[in-house]
């Protein structure tokens, strides 16, 4: 670890304000996966913003009927919402699926979304990665690599890491929105799909937000309507990353959303997929997969995508 | 104290404390965080620096090139050294590659530096300011390309006619199976303070299972002499085999302390545990079996093939395959590949693990081939004597109990007899079953024992790896002393103390406690001179002979009485196969959809000998149970064929089972002695609990999915496109 100074900013503007201007900085939140990245040296941060009092703990209804979670909420804390568990159970199930108690007390709704991959070439500093050192070259692609974790769509020839989140497939299916401000104090709004970027020659650069640019919450449009299941696929019961996920809103007519994790570099939906959805899982996978390209190690993703839709779909 | 032959009646016979349930002594230090472990060992030396290693990141090669100048002048820093620095360290003869000193880099992760410094960040992030290069060799990686190629090793025995058994054998099989290298991966890391401060008087305070060894090893690598060292290790959190030998963590620890004239702590972190320590080595296995048409075993042919680094022995799956089941020829053989990933040393039950998960589903296959339930196939083919050496019995085998127990109790006359015929839900159900067989090793063992008005104080180096041994050995000195169990203090694992046999091989616990009753009977026979009697008792607290009685708290005048010996066992025992055994039975649900394995219960009956504590040895046995689902099911080191080296380097992507992947456990002890042991007639339980785990779990997968896997891990990629279709 690099020896770094600390400070604790008061709001969010100033949060992101310092960001900008101190050389280096970076924010954190709960620290589960930043410190660990730091102990690495796989980040280097010269100055932490630690965001915690910065005042966005809240969980609100907004007026569209909706939900604002505030960046800081614990994913314990929205897990166990009533309204949440209520009206959106797909993000709950996805929560509690993830890491364990103890580390969800910490980790923050911000922070998950900007969790890391856990391709393990880039947990070691000795290998070649793009992502940590533009330019490097990719360990994984190599020939004697283990890629059965790893990416089968949307990853580039520069990058095959998936994203590891569970809460963000879950956001994904819902229609979430990430909201931010910047360092100018000005605020977005912007869609999964339009806050991750998938890696393409720059797999070091993961979302769109500025320098300095802070999420300040996560707003979840009006309930949909359906069953909401999570199946989280995994080598063991409990307290391991996602082999493969599916995030599954089923609407009483047989319509519905299909969100995968652990597939890309992004929490994995397609329109067109959603739009299959009545002809079954087959269907909706000849969409959502369409143009992957699997490792030998990992195609087995596919049938296991395909496969844990269809079981979710088999239990109604 | 010898023991020469068998032995007869004896108190252990008619115990009061030995071979009943009592929770361990030292648990309430344990979970009250008061049993200190190596690296928290903050008072036992003043002023102590922390260590942090650099490693090879290179899998084969020479360093050309380090410079340690800006790691020298970072904040905090004390001393730094680094493998160019010194002359190759001399190699104890259980390290394979050498520890630190050289340029020559035999595997990833070699420590080629210690950064010591007041804190472990200044260390750690000065010793990320290490420049190093490296001139990388070619290296062979790839277990199962380098296999094919290899000429076999000879034969490790060849009885009878194993071709002719083939040739006219009614039923035959031949199959290859893989089992994957594997992490001990205990939860406390390989740690030492050492004090070597001014070079000469050597302290070590680790976390260690053999003293005496790792103190020889010591004197050897630094060629020092042996009274110079002294070493501690009194808990240790979990070893499972990794920490039988020295290893990087004292060996940078004493360098440091050396260079930096303070006592150092060092710690490996997690990554290192992986590639820098040792690990069991995968093993490809050819098993051919034939058998007449009524089932009886003709001839087993097992070739196997593990990796080790140049000079080292592997992981020899075959010995179990000689003496487990009858059968009049047998040929087995086991190649150690030269191969260049790191290294492989012993593990959990070294051997047998890996030889089971592969003859256990073997003889599945074989029931099914011969239309018989594999229960009975087992029965059927039981020997009581060596079956390559028929004029070797064995001393107590009731492999067949164990059988016959185990199936009335798991139910399984109720079992699904149809492969992928049961189903709930998602969920296709299956029972599968294994036979388990491991040695009973014995070492010699010494103890001392001081007795201080009335309470007995128990020395020997014997250590306690988290498996009782504190609380059998205070139970053996209670029983033959005649005193109560909290009468006891045990003192373990210091080099201060008698040899004993450490802990490893599951010899630990049935040697040890053997040595305590010798150094017991020491005792008594200087009290009985002390008081003039002959052949007294022993027995609350009190010396009896005839009508006399004399309290142990005043049969020395407040003096202390100290006595001392060792137990060594005579050669007898190679007229016998001495052994333990165990049948599994296992449930489990496999996802149709998804291929995901949940175990949902789990039986052993064990034939071990005379169980010392039932609450300490269920715990092992429910250990290497647990240990034996994660082989099955998810552990395995994956080797990056290029590149050289374990990728899945922590805990993360290194998986073991956690709680929920572990359902209910039973363990049944049968109720045997074993004379030709020792003298508790006990022998060892904490290997037997891992072995044939993994098979019983492949053949209930099997059982619920019809697919017959022979790779381990089982893990669902190699399921998934056999599993029923789904719409
Ligand atoms: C052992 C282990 C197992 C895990 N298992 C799972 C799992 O199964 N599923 C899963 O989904 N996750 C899992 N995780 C990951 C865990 O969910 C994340 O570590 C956690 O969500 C990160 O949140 P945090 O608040 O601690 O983030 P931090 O570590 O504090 O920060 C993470 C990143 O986000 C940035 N950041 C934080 N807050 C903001 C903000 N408001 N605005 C802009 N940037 C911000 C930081 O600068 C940093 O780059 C696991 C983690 C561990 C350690
Ligand atoms: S897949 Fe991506 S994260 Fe993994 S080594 Fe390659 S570039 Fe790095």
């Amino acid at each position: 670890m690099r020896a770094f100074s600390y400070e604790r900013a008061a709001s969010p503007a100033d949060a992101a304000a310092r960001a900008a201007e101190v050389p280096g900085a970076k924010f954190i939140a709960g620290g589960t996966n930043l410190l660990d990245l730091m102990k690495h040296e796989i980040e280097t941060p010269l100055h932490l913003i630690d965001v915690r009092g910065t005042g966005l703990n809240d969980i609100t209804a907004t007026e569209e009927g909706g939900l604002r979670v505030g960046a800081m909420v614990s994913n314990s804390t929205l897990a166990a919402n009533p309204r949440v568990r209520e009206a959106y159970g797909v993000l709950s199930r996805a929560l509690v699926a993830g890491a364990s108690g103890q580390l969800r007390n910490k980790a923050t709704t911000g922070g998950n979304l900007l969790q890391r991959t856990r391709c393990p070439y880039f947990y070691d500093t000795a290998m070649p990665c793009n992502k940590r050192s533009p330019g490097a070259g990719c360990a994984a692609l190599g020939k004697g690599a283990t890629t059965r974790q790893l990416g089968v769509i949307g990853t580039s020839d520069a990058c095959i890491a998936t994203h590891p989140s569970d809460m963000a497939v879950a956001l994904q299916a819902l229609d979430a929105r990430v909201e931010t401000v910047t360092p100018e104090g000005e605020t977005r709004s912007l869609t999964l799909d339009a806050f991750y970027q998938l890696p393409g020659d720059t797999p070091d650069v993961e979302n769109t937000l500025a320098k300095g640019e802070m999420i300040t919450g996560v707003v979840l449009p009006a309930p949909v309507e359906g069953r909401h299941a999570y199946f989280k696929v995994r080598d063991r019961s409990s307290y391991a990353f996602a082999l493969v996920s599916v995030a599954l809103i089923h609407a009483p007519d047989g319509t519905g959303r299909v969100a995968l994790g652990g597939m890309a570099p992004r929490p994995w939906r397609r329109d067109a997929a959603d739009a299959a959805l009545p002809q079954g899982a087959a269907a909706v996978m000849a969409e959502l997969l369409d143009g992957a390209r699997p490792t030998e190690e990992n195609a087995y993703k596919l049938t296991l995508a395909e496969r844990t839709l269809a079981a979710l779909l088999a239990e109604e | 104290m010898d023991f020469n032959q068998s032995t007869d009646d004896n108190l252990f016979d008619h115990a009061r404390i030995v071979g009943k349930p009592h929770a361990r002594i030292d648990g309430a230090l344990k979970v009250t965080g008061q049993a200190p472990y190596a690296y928290e060992r903050h008072d036992v030396a003043a002023h102590q620096l922390v260590g942090y290693p650099l490693c090879a990141t290179i899998a084969k090669g020479r360093i050309t090139h380090m410079d340690a100048t800006a790691a020298r002048a970072a904040p905090g820093v004390a001393a730094v050294v680094t493998t160019l620095d010194i002359e190759p360290l001399a190699q104890a003869k259980s390290n394979v590659a050498r520890l630190f000193g050289g340029d020559t880099v035999a595997h990833y992760h070699q420590a080629i530096a210690v950064v010591v410094a007041d804190t472990l960040e200044q260390a750690r992030s000065a010793a990320a300011l290490i420049e190093v290069r490296y001139q990388e060799e070619q290296g062979v990686f790839d277990l199962d390309a380098a296999w094919e190629q290899q000429t076999p090793d000879e034969p490790l025995s060849d009885v009878g006619d194993v071709d002719a058994a083939f040739k006219n054998a009614a039923v035959t099989l031949d199959e290859v199976y893989r089992t994957a290298s594997q992490s001990h991966a205990m939860m406390e890391p390989h740690a030492s303070i050492v004090d070597w401060s001014d070079g000469g008087q050597m302290t070590v305070w680790t976390s260690n299972q053999m003293i005496a060894w790792t103190r020889k090893a010591l004197a050897k690598t630094f060629a020092i002499d042996l009274e110079t060292i002294r070493l501690e290790s009194p808990y240790v959190g979990g070893g499972f085999g990794g920490k039988l030998w020295l290893r990087a963590d004292t060996v940078l620890a004493a360098l440091g302390s050396r260079a930096a004239g303070r006592p150092v702590k060092l710690a490996l972190p997690r990554p290192l545990v992986f590639n820098n320590a040792t690990h069991r080595s995968g093993t490809v296995q050819r098993l051919r079996i034939a058998a007449d048409a009524e089932g009886r075993i003709t001839a087993f042919d097992h070739s196997a093939f593990s990796h080790t680094l140049p000079g080292g022995s592997g992981e020899n799956p075959v010995n179990q395959t000689r003496a487990f089941y009858a059968g009049a020829s047998r040929r087995v053989a086991h190649t150690a590949i030269e191969m260049d990933l790191p290294e492989s040393a012993d593990m959990r039950a070294p051997g047998e693990a890996s030889g089971l998960a592969a003859l256990e589903i073997a003889m599945d296959e074989m029931a099914e081939k011969l239309g018989m339930d594999p229960v009975e196939f087992r029965i059927l083919n039981d020997t009581q004597v060596d079956p390559e050496d028929p004029n070797k019995p064995f001393s107590d085998r009731h492999y067949v109990e164990c059988l016959q127990k185990g199936a009335a109790d798991f139910g399984w006359e109720a079992r699904n007899r149809t492969p992928g015929g049961q189903r709930e839900g998602q969920w296709l159900i299956g029972q599968g079953m294994a036979g388990a067989y491991r040695g009973a090793p014995t070492m010699d063992s010494g103890a001392r024992v001081r007795l201080q008005a009335g309470r007995l104080v128990v020395e020997t180096d014997m250590t306690d790896i988290g498996t009782g041994s504190y609380t059998i050995i205070a139970q053996t000195a209670a029983e033959a002393m005649g005193l109560a169990l909290e009468d006891v203090e045990v003192r373990l694992g210091n080099s201060d103390y008698p040899v004993s046999s450490g802990s490893g091989g599951q010899f630990g616990a049935a040697s040890a406690t053997a040595g305590v009753y010798a150094a017991c009977l020491k005792l008594q026979e200087e009290i009985a001179q002390r008081l003039g009697m002959n052949s007294p008792r022993f027995e609350q607290g009190m010396v009896i002979a005839g009508t006399t009685e004399v309290a142990l708290a005043e049969v020395a005048d407040g003096e202390e009485l100290v006595a001392e010996d060792t137990i060594h066992f005579g050669d007898f025992k190679d007229t016998l196969q001495i052994g333990t055994f165990a049948a599994h039975f296992v449930e489990v649900a496999v996802h149709a959809h998804t291929g995901e394995t949940r175990v949902r219960r789990m039986l052993a009956v064990c034939d071990a000998g005379r169980i010392l504590n039932p609450v300490t040895a269920r715990s092992q046995v429910i250990g290497g149970m647990t240990m034996g689902v994660g082989a099955a099911l998810m552990e395995g080191l994956i080797p990056d064929v290029e590149r050289g080296f374990f990728v899945n380097h922590d805990l993360a992507s290194y998986e073991v089972a956690v709680h929920a992947d572990i359902p209910e456990q039973e363990v049944i002890f049968l109720d045997t002695t074993d004379a030709a042991s020792t003298p508790l007639k006990a022998k060892g339980v904490g290997e037997l609990g891992i072995c044939g785990v993994a098979a019983a779990v492949a053949n209930a997968i099997y059982n619920a999915t019809g697919i017959r896997v022979r790779d381990y891990p089982i893990t669902l990629d190699r399921l998934i496109d056999q599993l029923p279709k789904v719409s």
